[in-house]
């Protein structure tokens, strides 16, 4: 697995686990893990990843760090 | 210190009773109801002669050594059986009593071999002192039968047996029943015909029951069991108090030693965490410390198809310094990093990470905990707000029910689960929730109450399940959850778990527990008295490890199991200093104490102290420098202590990824599977040769005394230091009490922690400050560390490793008794003799469908790699699952699992793999390539002596 795909899979991942708690809670405890916990290579590397790829969740919580970033 | 034997005062304390006083030859001693006159005695000073007592067992009054007098009772009562009551006058020293007590004596030594000049006990033997003390000056008595002449069992290869200079006092027996628990030995016969017997048609100890946790050899009191080192070396003549570099129990130890030479490890009575006992690892297993095959030289090479170089350390730590400067300056600081060791102290941990954070520039440290505990740091600190175990070991004495989940205590943790053992066989209440049926769910004395072998990979359907049981049938604590948690958050974590969706029932397809069984151990564990659970890396090591560990605080705090003796949350952490690791500030996103990276004012707090910036952005985890190593952007890798070649997930994907690296040091003992990518090896010192602290799995920071001089020169501070200094770093550090007082200055957990304090009172459990001056053996007791326990809903998200009809089995990994972690220490020690090579556990069922039979090769092939290894058939595993330790690098049992790992924080999945199993010939071709590999990079270049 290349690393874009497993970041990609990573932020799938723990889009999943906190799906539970409702969509909305759900991105911003995955904003806040991802700021917490990846560094500033792999940050960067969900942001750039292909939208297609992510969790309808991940993929709310990219698109808010990528608004961020900018 | 001058060699001192440890105090005996014959007879266990007595914890609990009202003060007795009563008159021994005359001097009033006052003591708890309940204590013999011979430890009342002994308290005060008064040593009675005794042969059969000691006070790790339970008195026996066989000897009949310790005859007492007691005014206004007729006849001799043993002082070991008979209990102090108030106002009693006893009299130890009498002619009559000197009479009996010779003759006893006397009796012994008829039947007993006349060689103290030549044995190696003398002078330290009971039977000797005992006779000198009673005055012992010949033996009437020509003995026409006796037992000497016996044939000795030298089968351990730790200590020896020798049936002649046995007393037959049981102290052996009641040792192993009492203090170990496995009751391997026994009295068998009767009259002069008893004898000690391991127990099997065989009679030897090694291939005994006998787990040589050396409580037998301890509480001889002839050279009837005693150690192969003493014999060799002879008795010791000093001794130091330690600690034990193995699991993360944390046992207190006295080196004893003469010179710099180690006679034995000895448990010390007083430690705090082991209250006197051992296992084979810790009192027997430290020979690898003078293996031959220790690197004593600092090497270098310029390419890993090179061979090593040997060195001197100024041009070690010069080429280092260049190397790291050199790829920081031409690839960015970002592509440095390094990997903390939970085998080396607090202070060597804490200067590592400072080495990155402060001489690297970036938060890339890392430790081993990435692979084994980072779950509890992530689920502990969630919900209760620390992340640690909330008690300390004395609270499983006051345990009625103990939940035992992915650990295997007597394997892992072995002092600690003699202490379980002693608890349930005083009957608590044991739940094992384990797709292994591990020794602790049938072992002498011990059933346990529900054993639930669910299938790997669903812990939390299985607690969600249990949760469910708990708030539907109203078991749950309300006062306690009203009052210490968040109500709202209990009630939105109550309404979840209660969804029909997660009753046991709905479930049992997933976790294939019987819903009954299941809806049973949930109600005894919230109703059945003080509730402990304890956990271990079969919760941690899988996709959902945190969610597990969260899973687990859930259930605590609503059963009110939290706060006090008896109950709590207890990680049994594997490796001796994982805690202190984690404590430390070895994870990328915290610094020492928790606190994260990203917070101004701890960040300020460092800096002032530092004099240098830190970054605020947290770094990167083991895995994640692999990624961008094979991904060609992280160049350079400082390894202390840590073996991530054998240890971590996806071998292939770790040699690669180590392959693409310019500059990788290891700082170990032993060339390690590692160090077959490393440019610069940078010897290490064992736990013998240095000064510092460990903190074991109940938060307690114990000392690490240097007993010899290091091999190679150096303390790992040393090295660090050396290397820290070569890149520039302007320390000067003296001692390591330096670096304590420095972790103390900047993180409030250990404000009150330094070195004076931990010698005067032995141990300290974090927090110490200001709010506890004294430590703090139990966590929550009042509040939660971050103010209400807060419930997290735990959804059960199925791992992406599933089984099919390629890979039909589910493998899981664990350890055993006779080896540590990667086997680097106890494969180069006798402890080999136990467990030669990793196996493969499989159900009779599987076995069968494949052919396989106990002793055949088989192939064990995953998605992600495969490797062979010998089969044992054993009901052990249920049918689907597979089994096997990953101590021999031979194996390779890594070459088969996955990158799958904790969705919080990538802790690898070693728990869930599935594979297919073989019947195989042999090695595979990875094997033999690894194999030959490694012995290209362990070359040494031999240097021709100068003319």
């Amino acid at each position: 697995m290349s690393t874009q795909s497993s970041i990609i899979y990573m932020a799938n991942q723990i889009a999943r686990n906190l799906a539970v708690n409702g969509d909305d809670a759900a991105v911003e405890a995955m904003i806040a893990h991802i700021r917490a916990f990846w560094d500033p290579r792999m940050r960067s590397l969900i942001i750039t990843s292909p939208a297609d790829g992510l969790d309808p969740i991940a993929a709310r919580a990219v698109d808010a760090l990528r608004l961020a970033s900018v | 210190m001058t060699f001192v034997s440890q105090a005996d005062f014959g007879t266990p304390a007595i914890k609990d009773g009202a003060p007795v006083t009563l008159t021994i030859d005359g001097r009033n001693v006052t003591v708890p109801a309940g204590t013999s006159i011979m430890r009342a005695a002994a308290e005060q000073g008064t040593d009675i002669p005794k042969l059969c007592a000691t006070d790790s067992v339970k008195s026996f009054g066989s000897c009949r050594l310790c005859l007492i007098e007691i005014e206004g009772r007729k006849g001799t009562p043993a002082s070991c059986t008979t209990p102090v009551e108030p106002g009693m006058i006893v009299r130890t020293q009498t002619p009559h009593l000197a009479k009996l007590r010779k003759g006893v004596m006397e009796l012994y030594i008829s039947d007993h071999p006349l060689d103290c000049l030549t044995c190696a006990a003398n002078g330290d033997c009971e039977l000797q002192d005992q006779a000198g003390a009673v005055g012992l000056r010949d033996v009437r008595y020509d003995a026409a039968e006796t037992h000497l002449g016996q044939t000795k069992d030298h089968s351990n290869p730790y200590f020896d047996f020798d049936p002649s200079k046995c007393i037959v006092c049981s102290r052996c027996v009641r040792a192993c029943d009492e203090v170990q628990g496995t009751l391997a030995l026994t009295v068998q016969g009767r009259g002069f015909d008893s004898k000690i017997s391991a127990g099997l048609l065989s009679d030897n100890f090694l291939g005994s029951e006998c787990v040589s946790c050396g409580a037998c050899v301890a509480a001889c009191p002839t050279a009837t069991l005693i150690e192969k080192k003493v014999v060799e070396i002879g008795t010791p003549e000093r001794s130091i108090v330690t600690t034990c570099a193995y699991c993360g129990v944390g046992c207190t130890f006295r080196a004893e030693v003469r010179g710099e030479q180690v006679v034995r490890m000895v448990p010390e009575k007083n430690g705090k965490a082991n209250r006197g006992h051992s296992c084979v690892k810790g009192r027997f297993a430290w020979g690898y410390a003078q293996h031959q095959e220790r690197i004593l030289k600092p090497m270098i090479r310029a390419s890993i198809e090179q061979p090593w170089r040997e060195v001197e350390w100024d041009e070690a730590f010069a080429y280092a310094a260049s190397e790291l400067n050199r790829i920081s300056a031409k690839y960015g600081k970002y592509a440095l990093g390094g990997i903390t060791s939970s085998r080396c102290t607090n202070e060597e941990t804490f200067l590592v990470q400072k080495l990155i954070r402060a001489g690297f520039g970036n938060n890339n440290v890392d430790t081993c905990a990435r692979v084994c505990h980072s779950p509890t740091g992530y689920g502990l600190k969630t919900t209760f707000g620390t992340s640690a175990g909330t008690q300390d070991f004395d609270s499983v004495e006051h345990s009625d029910v103990m939940l035992v989940i992915g650990a295997n205590p007597t394997d892992g943790h072995p002092v600690f689960a003699s202490r379980m053992k002693k608890g349930l066989r005083q009957g608590a209440k044991l739940i094992v929730i384990d797709p292994r049926r591990i020794d602790l769910v049938h072992t002498p004395h011990i059933e346990a109450d529900y054993h639930l072998p669910l299938r790997p990979g669903t812990n939390v359907a299985v607690l969600t399940a249990m949760a469910h049981v708990i708030v539907t049938e109203g078991l749950a604590d309300e006062a306690f959850i009203r009052e210490r948690c968040d109500w709202d958050e209990y009630q939105h974590w109550a309404e979840f778990v209660s969804d029909k969706r997660n009753a046991p029932e709905t479930l049992e397809p997933v976790t294939m527990v019987p819903a009954a069984d299941l809806r049973a151990a949930a109600r005894l564990y919230a109703t059945g008295g003080n509730g402990a659970i304890y956990y271990g890396l079969g919760v941690t090591e899988h996709s959902q490890g945190s969610s597990t560990v969260m899973a687990i605080a859930n259930l605590a705090m609503a059963t009110g199991n939290i706060g006090r003796r008896g109950v709590g949350v207890n990680p049994l952490r594997g490796q001796n200093n994982v805690q202190g690791a984690c404590d430390m500030g070895s994870f990328p996103h915290e610094l020492s104490g928790y606190r994260h990276i990203s917070d101004g004012a701890t960040r300020r707090l460092f800096e002032a102290d530092w004099g240098v910036s830190l970054d605020p952005e947290p770094g990167l985890r083991i895995p994640n420098m692999l990624d961008a190593a094979v991904d060609g952007v992280f160049k350079a890798l400082y390894v202390q202590g840590e073996d991530i070649l054998q240890s971590d997930p996806n071998t292939k994907h770790v040699s690669a990824g180590l392959a693409a690296m310019e500059c990788v040091i290891v700082h170990d003992l032993f060339l390690n599977e590692t160090a077959n990518y490393a440019h610069i090896f940078l010897p290490g010192s064992t736990f013998l040769e240095k000064n510092g602290t460990f903190t074991n799995a109940e938060r307690r920071i114990q000392p690490v005394r240097k007993v010899m001089t290091p091999m190679q020169g150096l303390e790992d501070w040393e090295v660090t230091q050396r290397l820290a200094q070569a890149m520039g770093l302007d320390w000067h550090y003296t001692h390591p009490s330096e670096i304590m007082d420095e972790i103390a200055r900047l993180t409030p957990s250990f404000a009150g922690v330094n070195f004076a304090r931990l010698d005067q009172e032995g141990s300290l459990q974090w927090p110490v400050n200001e709010a506890a001056p004294d430590g703090s053996p139990i966590m929550h007791v009042d509040r939660f560390s971050n103010g209400k326990g807060k419930f997290v809903v735990t959804d059960y998200v199925p791992t992406d490793e599933k089984t099919g009809p390629r890979f039909p089995l589910l493998l899981t990994t664990g350890r055993i008794l006779s080896h540590y972690n990667v086997g680097a220490q106890t494969r180069r020690t006798e402890n080999v003799a136990w467990h030669p090579e990793d196996l493969l556990e499989i159900h009779p069922v599987d076995a069968e469908d494949r052919g396989v039979k106990t002793g055949d090769w088989v192939k064990l092939q995953s998605r992600a790699g495969e490797t062979t290894l010998r089969a044992t058939v054993t009901d052990r595993v249920a049918p689907g699952v597979v089994y096997t330790t990953f101590h021999h690098p031979s194996t390779q049992a890594n070459v088969v699992t996955t990158e799958y790992s904790d969705w919080a924080t990538n802790c690898p999945e070693y728990k869930v793999t599935a594979v297919q199993i073989s019947p195989s010939n042999g090695p595979t071709d990875w094997q033999e390539g690894y194999e030959a590999l490694s012995e290209r990079a362990r070359r040494i270049a031999v240097v021709e002596p100068a003319e």
